[in-house]
Formats: C-alpha cells, sequence, structure tokens
C-alpha cells in the first residue's frame, strides 16, 4: 500500500513540485531587493556606457522609506552630484503601489520645485537602461508570475520565475528571474522582446550583508540590442538610519540636509 | 510670462533710454542704493564670520565656462548691428556649509562683444541659517512661485525677458531679489515670508538690438523713477503651502509694485519728456497642482489690485485684473513630454479704462487670452534634448515659437542651438511687435 502511495506522490509530485508559487517568490523578491530594513541611504554610481566603451557618469545619494508593509507605500529622496549640469538637483518620488507615482523635481538654477509627468513602465532613468521600475519596483499584480524550473547560478540555488505582464504596458513581453532561494534577491534577469527575444539582461555583480540585510551593491542592465549598458554601485549603504518624513518635502527638496545627503 | 506683460513694450522705454540713464539691465543692478549696500555690508560681514571658521566648513567651487552668441535672422538691428547677444561668461559658485549655516555666492564675469566690456555680476549671494523649526535666507536669491511654464501670475519677482528673447540660458530669465526669506514649518502647513527693501524691475529688451513699438518715438526725454527705498515700499510676499488630498496647494500674497514700467508723459497734446514709473501693486493667489489625467493637471489664480488707481481711472496706471492659468502636461511615450497651458486676464473696469486711455495710444482688450504649449523629447540616453515652446496669443493673433536642439557631448560639455521666432498680431502687441527680431542663438557650455 505505501509502495502504492508512494508511487501516486511521485505522479502529482510535477504538478505541485515547488513549496512556493511563483507569486510568493517574486513577493518575497521584492522585499529583499526594494523594501528591506525601515529605510535605506546609499550612494549610487551609475556608469552609462555606450556600445564604443564611452563613459558617463551620474552620482546621487538615494534614501528611501518604507511606509507599511513590503509591497506598500514608499518615499524616495535622491540627491544628485554628478554630471555637473544637474549638481544639486534634487528628486523626490510618493511611490504607490496601485497608482500612479507623485513625482517632484527641484531645479537649483531657477530655484523651482516642479512636479513632473512621466510614466514608470517606460522611462528610463537618469538615461540608463534602468526605468524608474526597475529602480522603485513594478506591482506585483501587474504580471503573472510562473516558477519555470530550479537550478543553480553561481554556485546558488535560484528559482526561476517567468513573469508575463498582463497588459501590453511594457516594451518586454516577459520576463525570467533567477531568484536566490536562500536570500530571495534576483540574481539575473533576462527581459524578452515581442518577438521573443532576448534584448535585455540584468544581474547582480556583488551582495553584501549590510547591517544583516543582504544587498544587492553592484549591478549591471545590458540592452544586447543597442549594445549600450549600465552599471550602478552602491559605494555606502546602510539600513534603518531613522530618516524623517519631513525630509520627503519641498523644504529640504530646496535645501537638502548635509547629514543626509553626503 | 508674457501675458501677464501684456502690451509692456510700447510702454516700457527703459531700453530707449538706456544709452542716457543707468538704470536698465545689468547696469541696474550696480546702482548704489543705501539698503542695498547696506545688505552687502551686512553680506560681507556675515561672510567674514564665517570665513573665520571656513578651515572647519565644508566648501565646494562650482562652475562653468560659457558662450552664448545670437544672430537676428530677419533684419539688421535697429543700430546696424547683426548681434542680439554675444558673450563669453565664467561662472563660479561657492558653497560653504558649517551647520546651522550656509553660505552661497553665485558670480559671473563676462565679456560682452556687441557693446564690447567686460563686467562682474553677483548672481546669488546669501547666508542660510536652518533650524528644526525654521530657517532664513538673506541676501541676493531667486525665488520661483506659482505653476506656470513661462506664465507668471504669481512669480511677482523680477525677470529679465531680455534674457529669454536673445536666446540666453533660461536660468537668466530669473533675477535675484536683495531680501530676506523666512522660512516657518509648524504642522499645520509651510510658510514662506520674504521682505524685499530694494525695488528691482524686470529688464527688457535693449532698443539699440531690438525693434519695438513705440508710440512716442520722437520724445528722447525720458527718465525711469523707481520707488524710494524705504520701511513703506518694503515689498512684501507670503505663501503659505501644503499638501491637501494630495495636491500641492499654495496661497500667496503680495503687496509690493509692477516691476513694468508705466509712462507719464509731461503733457498730453504736446509732450516732451516721459517719466517711467512702478505703480503700486498688491496680488493675492493661489494654485493647485497634482497628478490627474495620466498627468500633472495645474490650476493657478491670482487678483492684482492695482492700488493706485482702484477706479481705473488714471491712464498712467495699469487696471486690476484677474489672471488664471491651467495647464496639463503628459508623457505621451518613452522620454517624450508634452505639456498645454491656457492663460486668461480679466481688466475689472474696462469702461473706465477705455474712457481714460489717450486717443493714439493702443488698447488693452478686455478679456486677454494665451495658450502655450511645450513638447519635449528626449533621445541617446537623454544625452540629445529636442524642444519646442511656443506662445500663441488667441486675443491678439501674434505668437513667439521656440524649438531648440541640446546636446550633451560629454558630462561636462553640452551645446544647445535654437531659434526664436515672433509674428503676427498687431505692430504694438507683445509678440507682433517683435516680428522682426527673429534670431538664432548657440549656446555653448563646459561645467565643472
Amino acid at each position: 500500500m505505501k509502495k502504492y502511495l508512494f508511487l501516486l506522490m511521485a505522479l502529482l509530485l510535477p504538478l505541485n513540485a515547488f513549496a512556493v508559487t511563483g507569486d510568493e517568490v517574486m513577493k518575497k523578491s521584492q522585499a529583499a531587493f526594494l523594501y528591506q530594513g525601515k529605510d535605506f541611504k546609499a550612494r549610487v554610481v551609475m556608469k552609462l556606457i555606450s556600445k564604443g566603451g564611452a563613459e558617463r557618469i551620474r552620482e546621487l545619494t538615494m534614501l528611501r522609506k518604507n511606509y507599511g508593509e513590503p509591497g506598500g507605500d514608499q518615499k524616495f529622496f535622491m540627491y544628485f552630484f554628478k554630471p555637473a549640469d544637474v549638481k544639486d538637483m534634487t528628486f523626490m518620488v510618493y511611490k504607490y503601489p496601485a497608482k500612479d507615482d507623485d513625482r517632484w523635481l527641484f531645479v537649483p538654477a531657477i530655484n523651482m520645485v516642479r512636479r513632473i509627468a512621466a510614466q514608470d513602465k517606460t522611462s528610463s532613468f537618469v538615461g540608463s537602461d534602468f526605468t524608474y521600475e526597475d529602480v522603485s519596483g513594478r506591482d506585483l499584480q501587474d504580471d503573472n508570475h510562473s516558477i519555470m524550473k530550479e537550478e543553480k547560478l553561481g554556485g546558488r540555488d535560484c528559482y526561476v520565475v517567468k513573469s508575463a505582464p498582463k497588459a501590453g504596458d511594457v516594451d518586454y513581453s516577459y520576463k525570467l528571474s533567477w531568484v536566490d532561494k536562500g536570500n530571495f534577491l534576483p540574481l539575473k534577469e533576462e527581459y524578452y522582446d515581442k518577438r521573443g527575444e532576448l534584448y535585455k539582461a540584468f544581474s547582480a555583480d556583488e551582495v553584501k550583508n549590510i547591517k544583516g540585510f543582504p544587498t544587492v551593491t553592484k549591478k549591471k542592465m545590458k540592452n544586447l540590442q543597442s549594445g549600450h549598458s549600465t552599471e550602478v554601485s552602491y559605494i555606502k549603504s546602510d539600513y534603518n538610519i531613522g530618516v524623517a518624513d519631513s525630509l520627503f518635502s519641498e523644504r529640504f527638496l530646496k535645501q537638502p540636509p548635509k547629514k543626509w545627503i553626503e | 510670462m508674457l501675458a501677464a506683460m501684456n502690451n509692456l513694450f510700447y510702454r516700457c522705454h527703459c531700453e530707449a533710454s538706456a544709452s542716457s540713464s543707468a538704470s536698465c539691465g545689468e547696469t541696474h543692478e550696480f546702482r548704489l542704493n543705501p539698503a542695498r549696500s547696506c545688505i552687502y555690508l551686512l553680506l560681507f560681514f556675515l561672510t567674514l564670520c564665517f570665513s573665520s571658521s571656513i578651515y572647519a566648513a565644508d566648501v565646494s567651487i562650482h562652475g562653468f565656462v560659457q558662450g552664448n552668441y545670437s544672430a537676428g535672422i530677419a533684419k539688421s538691428n535697429p543700430d546696424g548691428g547683426d548681434f542680439k547677444w554675444a558673450e563669453e561668461r565664467v561662472q563660479l559658485k561657492l558653497d560653504a556649509n558649517k551647520d546651522p549655516f550656509h553660505l552661497f555666492l553665485k558670480t559671473d564675469a563676462f565679456y560682452d562683444h556687441i557693446d564690447t566690456k567686460a563686467d562682474i555680476e553677483l548672481r546669488e549671494g546669501y547666508i542660510d541659517y536652518t533650524s528644526e523649526k525654521w530657517d532664513l535666507r538673506a541676501g541676493r536669491q531667486v525665488i520661483t512661485w506659482g505653476v506656470g511654464d513661462l506664465i507668471f501670475i504669481n512669480d511677482v519677482f523680477p525677470k529679465d525677458y531680455e534674457a529669454f528673447f536673445s536666446g540666453r540660458p533660461l536660468e537668466y530669465l530669473k533675477k535675484g531679489i536683495d531680501g530676506v526669506k523666512i522660512g516657518l514649518y509648524p504642522k499645520i502647513a509651510s510658510f514662506e515670508l520674504i521682505a524685499i527693501p530694494i525695488f528691482e524691475p524686470n529688464n527688457y529688451t535693449d532698443a539699440r538690438r531690438f525693434y519695438m513699438f513705440d508710440p512716442m518715438p520722437n520724445v528722447t526725454n525720458r527718465e525711469e523713477r523707481d520707488p524710494a527705498t524705504n520701511f513703506e515700499n518694503t515689498e512684501l510676499a507670503l505663501r503659505a503651502y501644503r499638501d491637501i488630498a494630495g495636491l500641492d496647494t499654495s496661497i500667496y500674497f503680495y503687496r509690493g509694485f509692477y516691476r513694468k514700467p508705466y509712462m507719464i508723459p509731461d503733457n498730453l497734446s504736446n509732450t516732451t519728456k516721459i517719466t517711467f514709473h512702478y505703480p503700486k501693486l498688491s496680488v493675492y493667489g493661489a494654485s493647485i497642482q497634482g497628478r490627474a489625467l495620466d498627468g500633472v493637471l495645474s490650476l493657478e489664480a491670482g487678483d492684482y489690485d492695482s492700488r493706485q488707481d482702484r477706479a481705473g481711472t488714471d491712464y498712467t496706471v495699469p487696471n486690476s485684473q484677474t489672471k488664471v492659468l491651467i495647464g496639463y502636461q503628459r508623457q505621451l511615450w518613452e522620454d517624450f513630454t508634452a505639456g498645454v497651458q491656457y492663460f486668461t486676464e480679466y481688466m475689472h473696469d474696462y469702461s473706465e479704462y477705455k474712457k481714460a486711455q489717450p486717443g493714439g495710444l493702443p488698447k488693452d482688450r478686455k478679456i486677454g487670452q494665451l495658450a502655450a504649449i511645450r513638447l519635449t523629447q528626449l533621445l541617446m540616453h537623454q544625452t540629445l534634448k529636442l524642444s519646442f515652446f511656443s506662445f500663441y496669443s488667441i486675443s491678439e493673433g501674434d505668437y513667439l515659437m521656440n524649438p531648440e536642439i541640446k546636446y550633451n557631448f560629454s558630462d561636462n560639455l553640452w551645446a544647445a542651438v535654437g531659434g526664436n521666432i515672433f509674428g503676427g498680431g498687431e505692430r504694438w502687441s507683445q509678440f507682433g511687435q517683435l516680428d522682426k527680431n527673429d534670431n538664432v542663438y548657440l549656446q555653448v557650455r563646459y561645467e565643472f
């Protein structure tokens, strides 16, 4: 009898082969990648590299604060150091999972704070290969997630999750994510275009433990069709530093406090 | 902005008198004025105090080297020249921080090829003091209010329209004020309170470089009369702002003066002298900006109370007005944003105005209407920017078009090429009178 039961289980196994669903993996992955800690601060250096190898540098301090559970509201504050023509600019985002974000930009040359209209989905972040969604996250409900397989990537056990957008609101038709089974960080992502060809690839190139939070401190996005790529390094990062709510205001967009942006 | 200065050029002979008086444009900033001198002295003193501990402060210097040239393409200038603007410029920005103080100096040195002169200009220079609940900024500073894109209702602070029409970078449209700003941040709302002891007018186009409508071209005896610098004439501006249901909401109050000059002929039937003055003005306004219709929607309104002539019977003083602006901006596809604006202004005592306005002078309309559009496309990883901005006056039929291409050659070097094209309307309407001043411009900047 036990033998038959075992056989039956073996037959059923492919149907629920994975202990978790694609949705759960992506939810945990989002929490690990974009929602760690109560707040987060990083000095970010972005290298935009053209096909020919020419580099442009974007350097900024990014502060993030969570409001509620992972997957909930967040506020972002960014201060730009480089390039010279955007130095002292600040940028603020109130991110809401189910609706469009609120965004403000401060232009120091004319001392003006302005709301800006920009769609997350396809807009490049400061001209890089990352979109706003890549930086601040995409709504999990916007995609159907399914686990395709499990495999090792660079010695780490990973889930490979396919995320297919429910609406055609993005440039890709689906995305494959290699999510570390241990810490749920995305180690690799592949974006496939409408013809099913791989056109954009993400890799997490360095993961460090910061205050106990595994953090991707080096990452890269390469556009395989244009040959352009963007490398991002967090040269300093920290969690739970007590970012005040008042930081996310017009007052501090205009006069960003040194202690937060340095 | 331009509607806000509807038909102002024929009133503004500031330019025409530029050669005979030192009251216009850049030179204006260097007029000696006791209050201004006091502020500089205070600033200098504070800087000295600051410098004594500067070794402990965090100091940075940045800036740029820039070439900026604009050539007329319709006709040579009134004085025969072909360039509306031609200069090289160096800007140095000094930032020094030592909590709770911050010192900022932005100084330009330039060489002007048209007037063949070199000069130095303090664009901004102030000290900040910051505490948790309030802060203070004293010195020369740029203040930008309101939600319009180049249409100003509650932004009552000085502008340099010559810079705008000559193809200079946009930041030169804004002139600094010499004053004190206090920020208060209680829970209920945030407040900006500004006191400006020294009046600073707008700067308009130079009559030697730009053709403009002049109703009395033969009267060369012209004089400008600024409001006297005294306690009573200190301009006050207050803005209170906060978030209301996800909308950025502001209310504004200003008590000061019109920044465009209005003419007073000595004798209407036989004018030998024109005096330009800046009538008293109060503005009460409000604005709302928020996310709507997949974009950003802006609303702004202001009530211009012309305090010197509330009845509207004095033709040397503008009539009181109500001004309203609606703007909408949306990203239509990747890196392409479109913005549209509609502006209208309504004159309060039009029948009195019509009666009082002397014959021979063009009359403003009771209701002025202006539309504006801005299209921006970024390409090549946002290093190439194509933009198009245009004003079209619905009431006058005149227009301004400003196409521009800007390319960032590297992280430090960019160049922009564009044009200003004017036309339509009447020979006295705001853009129509500039018809012969079409120009193409080049801006090249190396930033460090």
